[in-house]
């Protein structure tokens, strides 16, 4: 029996773990769209470039972890950059399809690219963690999960103390309440567009490093992971960074009905603003 | 002597045909198509049937984003259920084909009006996301649902017979096929001249003011839903009939993703761009291969780029038509013949 309870405690803790990467990513997404309205269908692919890249530079070239991991990080703002720059920004003000388009679009380049450079085989990715697990009281817990979960944590911890203090987060916030009015008070709104999805990719990069070494290995499927924070973030609000978090928790028992229900009943979300077009 | 676009009737404006020469275009269009599979071999012949039931769908897609401005992902979703419905009633029930294909096109139909109704009350975005979710429902459903899907294996289709005779080869297919398409496309090219087509144009246009002049957002809403679902119905039975097997990956997102890149390359709002986008679409990975297959002499590993080539070449495609010709390959050709129209006084 109690051994039950333990492998049912450990599984939460895994199921913990994995959720606060949801977090992680769908705080890209949630960025994104706060920012600039912008709906990015290709979350998983961003995912799936850090982690190829973070596996590029660690395994292919052989770089200390020190030097991979700013690498592979600058790499993903080069990349948020090309795509802000080179297809977001020229479509603004296109209907909505356009926009959700474009993203499938890129996403696809991403994809292509990626597999024409390295294959699309699985590719073992270090262990960035000790593979000793410790107890606590009679659970053993993985390093693996524990350092995750702490990390995201203290990411999303740095993230809502940015938006909350920093000037440059609270350019974010007002561009995302009214762009308008921030322009006005001289904040550079494509500087903040730019800036989200650097961010974006950014924590999709760390996300994807994270679930690389949490499942060992990296391959395709990883991109598949982008689509399922769709639930967190509707569960949690499209536009609410706290809400993000809560939704990463429970999404194992959000599968897409709820999505449903909620648009429904709730299209705001938990937490989000209250401001969806009704007709 | 007539210049440009000059229009002195509602009768002029409502033509289909402008001029003669785009009539005798279509009658010979359609001639050489029914002696296609004669000069057609076994590879463009199979091509050829892809392109019809893609023209079907894509126009049905069409009609719901391009017409209505109602924004669907879940078109893949809608294609399963058709394929299932006409795999499971002529299979499974041994309904001939003529009763199969438009039961399961009815039965689309309802799926779609139940996944239409969030769009009473969502648009946009969130609409967008709502039908993601069908999607994800609706794949779920269909692997789950063994006894009567078999899973993630699927099962094969027996195919149609028509007067004792089995469909069952690429040629015969072709024509089952093409026998809908025209009927399909005359339809959809035709509903846009009625009150009901204006209705859809009214409401994507501006959904405010189309409710004033006294266009029931209500109804046509749903309306859109219900047909473009039942032509994805009928699109989805074609496929069973043409593949003879049906199963859960042929409908994947990745699928609903094709379609709305169809129209959006072809053109939306356009029922022939739904052609060009559906022929360009079905082509592209063909083209692909066949220069990969050409290139192996020089570059060996060519062939192993082509699903990488494909994704990256589908993906530039999209970016670059809605950059730089959102309307799409009919607005491209509207105005090469423009053009000509007007050459060599092209001013």
């Amino acid at each position: 029996m109690t051994e039950q309870i333990v492998f049912l405690l450990q599984l939460v803790i895994a199921g913990v773990a994995v959720g606060a990467v949801y977090s992680l990513m769908a705080l890209g997404f949630v960025l994104i769209y706060k920012a600039s309205t912008v709906v990015n269908f290709g979350p998983g692919e961003l995912v799936l470039f850090g982690a190829y890249v973070a596996w590029a530079t660690i395994l292919n070239m052989k770089l200390p972890l020190i030097v991979a991991l700013p690498l592979t990080l600058v790499v993903a703002i080069l990349l948020g950059l090309v795509i802000e720059r080179g297809v977001l920004r020229p479509l603004i003000g296109e209907p909505i399809i356009s926009v959700i388009m474009v993203t499938f679009g890129f996403a696809s380049v991403v994809r292509g690219v990626l597999n024409m450079t390295w294959g699309s085989d699985t590719r073992p990715f270090p262990a960035l963690f000790a593979n000793e697990p410790f107890r606590l009281g009679p659970i053993p817990i993985s390093p693996v999960h524990l350092w995750s979960f702490v990390a995201v944590m203290l990411m999303l911890l740095a993230f809502s103390l940015f938006f909350k203090f920093s000037l440059l987060g609270t350019a974010m916030r007002a561009t995302a309440d009214n762009q308008q009015v921030a322009q006005s008070l001289g904040v550079s709104v494509k500087g903040i567009f730019a800036l989200s999805w650097c961010i974006a990719t950014v924590v999709s990069a760390l996300g994807g490093i994270i679930l690389g070494s949490v499942r060992g290995g990296v391959d395709f499927s990883l991109a598949d992971y982008g689509l399922k924070i769709f639930p967190v973030v509707i569960l949690g609000g499209l536009d609410s960074v706290a809400g993000v978090l809560i939704g990463g928790g429970v999404k194992e028992v959000a599968p897409f009905v709820v999505l449903v229900l909620i648009l429904m009943i709730r299209p705001y979300g938990l937490f989000g603003r209250v401001d969806v077009e009704r007709v | 002597m007539q210049c440009g676009d000059f229009r002195v009737s509602y009768a002029a404006d409502e033509r289909i045909f402008e001029t003669r020469l785009p009539v005798i275009g279509v009658v010979g269009l359609l001639a050489v198509l029914a002696f296609a599979p004669f000069f057609a071999g076994t590879y463009w012949l199979d091509v050829l049937n892809r392109i019809g039931i893609a023209i079907i769908g894509a126009i049905g897609l069409n009609i719901l984003i391009g017409f209505t401005g109602q924004i669907s992902i879940g078109h893949a979703a809608f294609l399963a259920v058709g394929a299932y419905g006409t795999a499971i009633l002529g299979t499974k029930a041994g309904l001939p084909f003529w009763l199969a294909i438009p039961l399961a096109a009815t039965l689309t139909s309802l799926f779609g009006l139940v996944f239409g109704v969030p769009s009473l009350r969502l648009k946009g975005l969130y609409l967008a996301i709502a039908t993601l979710a069908a999607h994800f429902i609706t794949a779920y459903g269909v692997i789950h649902w063994e006894s009567m899907t078999n899973g993630v294996l699927g099962f094969n289709v027996t195919p149609p017979k028509v007067f004792g005779l089995a469909i069952d080869s690429d040629e015969r297919v072709f024509y089952l096929i093409y026998a809908l398409v025209v009927p399909a496309v005359f339809f959809a090219k035709n509903l846009f001249r009625t009150r009901v087509g204006r209705a859809f144009i009214a409401v994507r246009d501006r959904d405010v003011a189309a409710s004033v002049i006294g266009v029931s957002l209500y109804r046509y809403k749903l309306l859109a839903f219900v047909i473009s679902s039942f032509y994805a119905g009928v699109a989805g039975g074609l496929m069973a009939y043409h593949s003879r097997i049906v199963f859960p990956d042929a409908f994947s997102l990745l699928v609903a993703i094709d379609y709305l890149a169809m129209i959006i390359i072809g053109g939306m709002g356009s029922i022939l761009g739904s052609i060009y986008g559906a022929a360009f679409m079905t082509l592209l990975p063909e083209v692909l291969k066949l220069s990969a297959t050409s290139l192996t002499g020089v570059y060996p590993n060519a062939f192993g780029l082509i699903a990488s080539a494909r994704d990256i070449v589908f993906g530039l495609a999209i970016i670059f038509f809605l950059m730089y010709e959102p309307a799409g390959l009919a607005r491209i050709w509207e105005r090469f013949r423009s053009y000509w129209k007007l050459w060599p006084y092209a001013f």
